[in-house]
């Protein structure tokens, strides 16, 4: 796997300080010790002792709190908070549930809060990362959450024995009661969380065996739900203030321009109009509607200063320059094992060059945030997934103290990776700081969010392959032509020149290949890149998987076979992920005549997932998705209905890109506006997806993004096998295939 | 001009070409139908205009005077929810939750014309766009609702 930790230190120990040992927990494990793939965290707190000047927390102000995460009322009610953003994916929801879990508490009784960054800062990271990136949640923090629910418990066992002056070491805890055994006495949580708040947490606590959860691993209602159908919850977009003014901005069509020049004298007396902007890098229309201000900005006339080359870029030139990658003669070696290029030099070579596009997130909800600056103190509502990256972004944008910004967490009209760079909170605080004293509401349109993404980047893969005698695999060389994500959006090193994502799932390919080389050449350019949902495995896979069937082809062997064939057995979780899917989907049984299938496998952010589909396609190549199943192995399922959703909508979200995605680049820009020229699935196409959740234990992998690695592999496949057509780019619209409705 | 709104008459001073997704959003603070695209492409803005679909984002507020304009926040009554909001409870339908104002608009106006539909009618009528994929269960929830034989 590919592991990138930014923030090694980052830990939670706040045993500096008395009053910090009574209000938080002392755990010592590292935060991001676990299987955590790409640290998205920009922020570093400008500095630590500046927030805590004399290294104490401040004081525990709420006696009900027995510790950060939890809060128990007299009213029984438990508090659990919330530390990360909440997209779709529910961890708001399964997070909380590792607490109360430990906790011994009636989850009817829970209530979710979200903690915030400021909080964060102010409590010396208590919270630790709050990043919703890389499918990490439950993974990264489930060590921590369950301590610090189990460290309340124990605590709550010695303040309640002490109420009923029995010993703690004869009392057990259960949905919220202290219970003493023996004489079957008991009293609750609320009575005794108080007392519990100030005793001295443990030093090591038990966690509970996985057999013995009640709400981990229970398909538990989310908790957000009630409020999306009622339009209770607020998205960053619906923030509402008092005399609120209304930001649309636009920015340099070829990407990093600046303006030359603007003239918004058709509009600078409009109804509503309170301000036009010149922003260097953009402009703004501030209204007291935001229609207005959208519409008036039309109006506005900007000339953009951009690099000439950059006005050269096209989809052709760009293809130009990643196969060039491809034959640079001293490129980074990701993985090597044995000899390739002599291994390769003398077999008969089966190669094939696979390309796979740019793609924008198009989040329901565009960029939007919510800035206002008051003085010296500055208040954000950024529709964000890192919002300890927006509180940074915020303080450097308007030169406003860490500890005097504070950023309110809102809910996300989707992220897709899209809303962890912060470019739209600098712009909106920005605004607000040259409207000082009155809150800003930036919203981009649409049309602005399509043309300004982080885009997913292309991908040039050349692959080769020599088989031995029995048509197993002997030699494997994957060069990867694209750019760099770590390079490009984080402004980080990258180890061994090798951008990790670029590289996922090859370089960590799971087969025994005895002669293995991955080498990378980075291919920056001027169209921006960024995290899209699975990132290196929304392409990797496809390009991985598709391959390994034409090694399965030219061997003249089943695929599943082949594949179990290849796999060692040190990779038992990709074998057994494999073989549950196929069964699932009746693998060794015929399909009805003119139907195929295809399948795919692979490892993806500590999760292991496999899929099979099920088409046919006919003479005008419309492609009928007749049955997809695909399963995933996330060591533990936290909560099975959440995961079962997170698989639907990766195959929704998978196959809007695998049938039409693509950004068409023109003369620098992006061509496409809005969603009548990206076109994304509708409930019409969505075909029957059956979901496979087989949690084999023992670990814990993440559920958001992996589940659409596998997806496009096993569409390409079987289209191979219904068409003979063996499909090496991506979208299919432009091998002429179309989506055919389920009911036509 | 005046406009109304989930059963209550509100007034309103604006352009009669504003859309009314942002005479909505943006005068009334009714905040449940949201922006998504601004060219009736994706239905996140739907609101029902005298008991029909409308994709607000592309619809003058002045067209909506004398119509009765039902949004997200106006399908509880009495503090019970609509059938078909409590059937994307009991299916867990929304994911971000984004779209599905305007999803859960869509079906209670086929729910209202057609109490029992097929696949087919829910193709037909369930057009608008989720990024998350909740598509089938938005498929299950409004079967779930047709089968409960509620009056939507």
């Amino acid at each position: 796997m590919s592991d990138i930790q930014n923030n090694p230190s980052n830990t939670i120990d706040t045993t500096s300080s008395g009053v910090a040992r009574r209000d938080f927990l002392k755990i010592g494990a590292s935060v991001t010790a676990s299987t955590g793939a790409f640290s998205m965290a920009f922020f570093v707190p400008e500095s630590a002792s500046a927030a805590d000047p004399k290294g104490v927390a401040p004081a525990n102000n709420n006696p009900q709190k027995v510790n950060a995460w939890i809060e128990i009322r007299p009213d029984e009610t438990v508090i659990i908070r919330y530390a990360r953003a909440e997209m779709g994916q529910g961890s708001r929801t399964s997070a909380p549930m590792l607490i109360a879990e430990e906790l011994e508490v009636d989850w009817k009784k829970v209530k979710v809060e979200h903690a915030t960054a400021h909080d964060n800062l102010k409590q010396k990271r208590v919270y630790g990362d709050m990043a919703s990136v890389g499918s990490r949640t439950i993974r990264q923090s489930q060590e921590y959450l369950r301590k610090a629910g189990a460290t309340a418990r124990e605590m709550l066992i010695v303040a309640g024995s002490q109420a009923m002056n029995v010993p703690s070491s004869e009392c057990v805890a259960k949905l919220g009661m202290v219970i003493h055994t023996p004489s079957k006495k008991s009293i609750s949580y609320g009575k005794v969380a108080l007392k519990a708040a100030e005793l001295t947490p443990p030093a090591n606590v038990t966690l509970k065996d996985s057999k013995d959860w009640t709400i981990v691993g229970k398909p538990i209602k989310r908790v957000d739900i009630p409020d999306i159908v009622t339009a209770k919850i607020r998205y960053g977009i619906d923030t509402q203030l008092p005399g609120m003014l209304y930001a649309s901005v636009a920015q340099s069509p070829v990407f990093n321009g600046k303006v030359k020049s603007m003239d918004a004298s058709k509009v600078e007396s409009r109804r509503g109009i309170v301000k036009v902007l010149n922003m260097g890098n953009f402009v703004a229309v501030v209204a007291d509607n935001f229609w207005r201000a959208k519409e008036a900005l039309k109006e506005v006339t900007v000339e953009w200063d951009v690099a000439p080359e950059h006005t050269k870029l096209n989809n052709a030139t760009l293809h130009a320059f990643f196969k060039e990658g491809l034959t640079q003669p001293e490129l980074a070696v990701a993985r090597n094992d044995g000899n390739t290029p002599k291994a390769l030099s003398e077999g008969k070579v089966i190669e094939a060059e696979y390309f796979t596009p740019f793609l924008a997130h198009a989040t329901m909800e565009p960029m939007v945030c919510t800035a206002w600056l008051q003085g010296d103190s500055l208040e954000v509502w950024p529709s964000t997934q890192n919002a300890e990256g927006s509180l940074a972004a915020a303080s450097s944008a308007s030169g406003v103290k860490q500890e005097n910004v504070k950023v309110y967490p809102m809910q996300l009209g989707g992220g897709l990776g899209r809303k962890s760079p912060q470019d739209f909170t600098v712009q909106a605080v920005r605004i607000a700081k040259e409207m000082a004293g009155k809150p800003v509401k930036l919203i981009w349109t649409r049309e602005e969010d399509m043309q300004h993404d982080f885009y997913r980047p292309a991908s040039l893969v050349k692959m080769a392959a020599t088989q031995k005698a029995d048509g197993n695999i002997n030699a494997l060389h994957i060069r990867v032509s694209a750019p760099s994500l770590i390079a490009s959006l984080l402004k980080l090193p990258l180890p061994k020149g090798v951008d990790p994502q670029a590289v996922a799932a090859f370089e960590d390919h799971p087969y025994a290949i005895e002669n293995s080389l991955v080498d990378y050449a980075q291919r920056n350019s001027n169209i921006p890149v960024g995290f899209w949902r699975s990132v290196g495995h929304s392409q990797n896979p496809f390009v991985r998987e598709s391959f390994i069937d034409e090694l399965a082809h030219a061997a003249g062997k089943d695929p599943l076979e082949y594949r179990l064939a290849n796999l060692p057995e040190k990779n038992f979780r990709d074998i057994a992920i494999l073989k549950a899917v196929t069964k699932a989907a009746n693998y060794s049984q015929p399909l009805p005549k003119g139907v195929f299938r295809g399948i795919a496998e692979t490892e993806g952010y500590g999760s292991w997932t496999a899929c099979v589909c099920e088409l046919s396609v006919n003479d005008r190549q419309e492609v009928k998705i007749h049955r997809i199943v695909i399963g995933i192995d996330p060591g533990y399922a936290v909560n099975p209905d959440n995961i079962q959703a997170q698989l639907q909508g990766s195959v929704v979200h998978g196959l809007s890109a695998i049938f039409w995605g693509e950004m068409i680049i023109k003369e620098g820009r992006i061509e496409q506006s809005n969603f009548h020229e990206y076109r994304m699935m509708r409930l019409n196409e969505m075909p029957k997806v059956e979901t496979v959740i087989a949690p084999t234990g023992g670990f814990w992998g993440g559920v958001g993004e992996p589940a659409q690695a596998p997806l496009a592999g096993a569409v390409a496949n079987a289209i191979f096998n219904a068409t003979g057509k063996r499909v090496r780019s991506l979208p299919l619209k432009n091998h002429g295939f179309s989506l055919q409705r389920v009911r036509t | 001009m005046k406009l109304n709104i989930n059963e209550q008459a509100r007034e309103l001073d604006v352009e009669p070409d504003m859309p009314l997704l942002w005479a909505l959003r943006d005068e009334l603070d009714i905040k449940g139908p949201k922006y998504g695209c601004g060219i009736a492409q994706c239905g996140s803005c739907t609101v029902l205009l005298n008991g029909e679909p409308v994709r607000s984002c592309s619809y003058p507020v002045s067209a909506a005077v004398g119509q009765q304009v039902v949004t997200l926040e106006g399908l509880e009554k009495k503090g019970k929810l609509h059938p078909v909001q409590q059937a994307w409870i009991d299916h867990e339908v929304p994911q971000c939750g984004y779209c599905q104002g305007g999803q859960i608009l869509a079906a209670v106006a086929l729910l209202k014309k057609k109490p029992k539909p097929t696949d087919e009618d829910i193709d037909a009528a369930m057009t608008n766009i989720c990024r998350c994929g909740t598509y089938a269960r938005i498929r299950a929830a409004i079967h779930s609702v047709a089968a409960k034989g509620v009056k939507a």
